[in-house]
């Protein structure tokens, strides 16, 4: 187990190195100049000096890098070109909306995804599960922009039941929070209840073949038993995998959820960033992002190996 | 859902429907998609203008026409740019060691991304224009296109039949190009179409977040957006360009799967007898 712990986190060196790498190369991908391209061609060339010299960009590109990177190893993703803050204090300042909607819309995605997968599972072949499955169909080809946009205008601008746009923190109320929050939350979440529901319904179908769910069956336990503790524990395990998975992807949903809904998260941050070019802050958020996706994926990883033991049994039987 | 012969064929009639119409549009509509018309403007659907006019006062049916061109366009090019690039990269990583120790670790780098953020990152430095968008999401999406093919040209590489051409001197490019290429396209294939449709998503996603298709050129993306700053008085703003992506995203889908399955059979039916038990026991829950 620890030479499994020990693999993983090793592997995980040349992708953090290439990711870095890229996330350093995106400021030479455009022609030219960078400090050119940052202030705008008609900038005055003292400006340009200046910011050449403040970026490091007189230097070689080896040492540009390495101090970069130097920089990354100690939390310092250098200074926004606009506002008076480091990148790190604007991460900062910015991630407990995201992540406020990212866990509201993975306990909506978990709590009806898992229910619509079981339920269609156990009435496959039926109406219940047609309907699910269309559902499931659909949910997973309206982008969460648009459903975003759909959900606006019929329960806020047409029922007017909740707000439009906005953001109240949890310090002012944590119910105003969550009331904010909910239309967002479905907004990202749907999709991912639908990709969960359908994974969750193969996994269910998938278990049901086994043996051991003949056996229960032979013995005459129950269908209710034989549905939620013989199938669906033993179809945990793939699921949860699956739910880490889509809670990597409910990072980047959050990026375009935030702009339809108005959040001043991380990724309102990205895209206010974008619209100054700023770069250094593009850099550093890109690279945190992306930092914590990888260590999110990690971690999946490591639970679903950890709670199934046949997958530590292989592995032992390899070493 | 539908019965067995026409279920295969109404997807496909569906997008050849928005297809058409996006491609011919100016034969049969006498709006022109950029000319602005102040005293027309946000006028709702009507006869003149089927689904209504845009805040410049431009006709929304010609627009959203134009623009289900351009996302197709897009997602075409995405498709064909990484498809070429990520064949070249998969087969190249699956014959040669060096090279895949090299390249893999990139692609593994690039694929540690989440990929709407790589190209808004992407476009963010260069700059929002078609080919910049084109130019992203196909950096973004060849590491998926090269991973599959060199996972099925890594099996095709031990079938006999490639040892027996070694044995007859044939050298590693003729192998390449003319036998392993052709033995992996049905996953090709299928991982092509995957990105098309997902490039539409994302380019869609881009172009609202303003960093896609820049304005006036119409993109199911941009004049969604357009279309939230509306929201209150023209519904019709977002409705059609919704309405217009979800077709085209669900139809794509759908026959992707088919494609998918035909490819690889995966999940059979279960068998009748399990059936029967499974229908036995719902009833007596």
């Amino acid at each position: 187990m620890k030479r499994y712990l020990f693999h993983r986190l090793l592997a995980l060196l040349p992708v953090l190195l290439v990711v870095s790498l890229v996330v350093f190369c995106l400021i030479h991908l455009a022609p030219g100049d960078p400090a050119l391209v940052i202030l705008g061609n008609d900038a005055n060339p003292e400006n340009v000096a200046a910011l050449r010299q403040q970026m490091g960009l007189d230097k070689p590109l080896f040492i540009q890098f390495l101090s970069w990177f130097g920089g990354i190893l100690t939390g310092d993703l250098g200074h926004s070109l606009f506002l008076d803050t480091s990148v790190m204090g604007l991460f900062l300042q910015h991630i407990t909306p995201t992540l406020a909607l990212a866990l509201y819309a993975q306990t909506l995605a978990l709590v009806l995804g898992i229910t619509g997968g079981v339920l269609s599972a156990w009435q496959h072949g039926g109406t219940t599960d047609r309907v699910i499955r269309m559902l499931a169909t659909l949910g997973m080809s309206v982008p969460g922009f648009l459903l975003g946009l759909f959900l606006i205008f019929f329960f806020a601008v047409q029922l007017r039941w909740f707000p439009v746009i906005g953001y109240r923190s949890t310090n002012q109320s944590f119910w105003l929070n969550v009331w904010y929050l909910t239309l967002p939350a479905f907004a990202l979440g749907l999709r991912i209840a639908a990709l969960i529901a359908r994974m969750t319904r193969a996994v269910m179908l998938d278990v049901m073949q086994e043996h051991f769910i003949s056996t229960a069956r032979a013995k005459g336990v129950p269908e209710r038993r034989v549905l939620l503790q013989h199938t669906l524990r033993n179809a945990l395990i793939p699921i949860l995998t699956i739910c880490g998975e889509s809670f990597a992807a409910l990072v980047t949903g959050t990026i375009v959820i935030e702009s339809v809904f108005g959040i001043p998260g991380v990724g309102s941050l990205i895209v206010n960033a974008i619209e100054r070019r700023d770069v250094t802050v593009i850099q550093g958020i890109v690279l945190l992002i992306t930092v914590c996706y990888v260590l999110i994926n990690l971690a999946v990883d490591l639970l679903s190996y950890f709670a199934d033991p046949r997958l530590s049994i292989d592995e032992g039987e390899h070493s | 859902m539908m019965a067995g012969k026409t279920r295969g064929l109404f997807w496909p009639v569906v997008l050849a429907v928005i297809v058409l119409f996006s491609f011919f549009i100016s034969a049969i509509s006498p709006y022109d998609p950029y000319t602005i018309d102040p005293l027309s403007r946000l006028k709702p659907p009507s006869l003149t203008h089927w689904f209504g006019t845009d805040n410049f006062g431009r006709d929304l049916f010609v627009r959203v026409a134009l623009a289900v061109r351009v996302s197709l366009s897009v997602g075409a090019a995405v498709a064909v740019v990484s498809g070429v690039a990520g064949m070249i990269i998969g087969l190249l990583c699956a014959w040669y060691r060096p090279v895949d120790r090299v390249l893999m670790r990139v692609c593994d780098g690039l694929f540690a991304f989440p990929s709407l953020l790589l190209a808004i990152a992407i476009i963010g430095v260069l700059g929002p224009n078609i080919a910049n968008v084109v130019l992203a999401l196909s950096l973004v999406y060849i590491p998926s296109i090269a991973r599959v093919i060199r996972g099925a040209a890594l099996v095709i590489k031990e079938k006999n039949f490639i040892e027996a051409l070694h044995a007859q001197g044939a050298s590693s490019s003729r192998i390449i190009w003319l036998h392993l290429l052709p033995n992996v396209i049905s996953p090709f294939i299928v991982q092509v179409s995957w990105v098309f449709s997902v490039a539409i998503l994302t380019e869609a996603a881009l172009s609202f977040l303003g960093s896609g298709v820049p304005a006036p050129m119409p993109s199911l993306g941009n004049l969604l957006l357009e279309g939230k700053a509306v929201i209150f008085t023209a519904w019709w703003m977002t409705f059609f360009p919704g309405i217009t992506i979800v077709l085209l995203i669900l139809g794509l889908n759908i026959i992707g799967d088919n494609l998918r399955d035909r490819a690889d059979p995966g999940l059979k039916p279960l068998p009748r007898h399990v059936l029967r038990l499974l229908k036995k026991g719902a009833r007596n829950v």
